[in-house]
């Protein structure tokens, strides 16, 4: 098995390694620093949470459907939540956009890959978001109060 | 007419067991060198030499020993061997080294030790690699003074604080240890490199020079500075001692100030 080698310091460069044009924007420096910000905020918001969740209290014991529907009353929990839930899902979702761009090796493989984890994040920050809004602990169906022990009497 | 003239005895008394060329210690050390060539066989494969080297000798000296005495087709780039030009960067026992500056004594000799090409960039012959794309990445930063003032009739000068500020990332020679080190690069090849930055950087924070923005517009690509992950191990591998992850972050922090 033979193979023709190209004459030395030929300037030729391989097709792997030419950029594709330069790409204008600034998308790459904005993500990198809302890595950063999110990242602070995140701390603050979850140990928050887990604080308030697990320790203030009765702490673990207190958590059950009551202690969940008593946050999501208040605007506040629900303001506290939504942003945890966006920041944490963008957060990730960036850091794996990352980690896809980093070790995929393949074009087809790489565009896949985001399709997939782009249509989950979507999936999840929507779904959240309408939970957090339409929540409501004594749904009633059809004129009839659904079954639980947390609601008042009608 | 005299006989040839008898080099005088010496004035001098040395004690036994001082002076004398052989008394470096000398030790047995197994090179298993990565042997490609497209020639032959598309696969790669590794060789093993067995040489006497003594503690005064480096990879490089390891090297020129299998070429010229055991085998000729040993392929490699060297040219000063002494640290400076930046041609005999190579894997050696899995990490990125001058094959120059490296003492074997420093190494595990009782194990063989591994001689390969850098990684990351396509592989000509044995350790040789195309440096192209290595080279296309730095010229793409413009490392060259672009000064758009009146010329002057002396030397341009600069205060010695000016200077100190990129004084480390001077240093650089090109020999893509760190590039070559870089995960990021190893993927696709895409990314400009931690070389490429460094010498953007050089330019960049000089005071003589005016095209600082250019090269920061250059490297916000999206294969510039923001891919790099802060791995240090281009800041573990530059045999110059160059802090290279340091430099590219201030690159980004350039980048930052100037857009935000």
């Amino acid at each position: 098995m033979t193979a023709t080698i190209q004459s030395p310091r030929s300037g030729k460069i391989q097709p792997k390694y030419r950029r594709s044009g330069g790409s204008k924007g600034n998308f790459e420096m904005l993500a990198w620093l809302f890595m950063r910000l999110s990242g602070v905020v995140l701390v603050v918001l979850i140990f928050g949470h887990l604080t308030v969740n697990l320790l203030v209290g009765e702490g673990i014991h207190a958590i059950d459907f009551g202690f969940v529907a008593g946050k999501w009353a208040d605007p506040f929990w629900q303001f506290w939540d939504l942003a945890m839930l966006w920041l944490a899902m963008l957060h990730g979702t960036n850091g794996v956009r990352t980690i896809i761009n980093d070790y995929a090796e393949r074009d087809a493989t790489r565009l896949w890959l985001k399709i997939v984890l782009y249509a989950a994040t979507t999936v999840i920050i929507i779904l959240g978001t309408l939970v957090i809004f339409t929540f409501d602990p004594c749904p009633v169906v059809h004129g009839v109060q659904l079954p639980g022990g947390f609601c008042p009497a009608p | 007419m005299s006989a040839e003239l008898a080099e005088p005895a010496s004035k001098i008394e040395l004690p036994a067991g001082v002076g004398g060329g052989g008394e470096i210690p000398s030790f047995d050390v197994t090179l298993r060198v990565r042997r490609y060539n497209p020639e032959v066989s598309e696969d790669a494969t590794w060789d093993d030499f067995k040489v006497t080297m003594y503690g005064t000798d480096r990879v490089l000296d390891a090297l020129h020993k299998i070429k010229w005495e055991m085998d000729g087709s040993v392929s490699f780039r060297r040219s000063c061997a002494h640290g400076v030009c930046g041609s005999d960067a190579m894997r050696i026992n899995g990490r990125n080294r001058l094959a120059c500056k490296t003492l074997l004594k420093d190494l595990d000799t009782s194990k063989p030790i591994t001689v390969e090409p850098i990684k990351g960039l396509p592989v000509e012959k044995d350790l040789i690699v195309d440096m192209e794309p290595f080279f296309q990445s730095f010229r793409e930063v413009m490392p060259f003074l672009i000064n758009r003032g009146h010329e002057p009739t002396k030397e341009r000068l600069q205060s010695a604080e000016d200077r100190e500020r990129f004084d480390d990332t001077t240093k650089c020679i090109l020999c893509a240890a760190c590039t070559s080190s870089c995960p990021v690069f190893w993927t696709d090849g895409q990314y400009f490199g931690p070389a490429a930055i460094v010498n953007a950087h050089r330019f960049i924070f000089d005071s003589r020079d005016d095209a600082g923005d250019m090269r920061l517009e250059i490297l916000n690509d999206k294969e510039g500075v923001w891919r790099c992950r802060t791995t240090f191990n281009c800041t573990e591998a530059c045999p110059r001692g160059i802090q290279v992850t340091q430099a590219i972050a201030e690159v980004k922090q350039a980048i930052l100030s100037r857009k935000v």
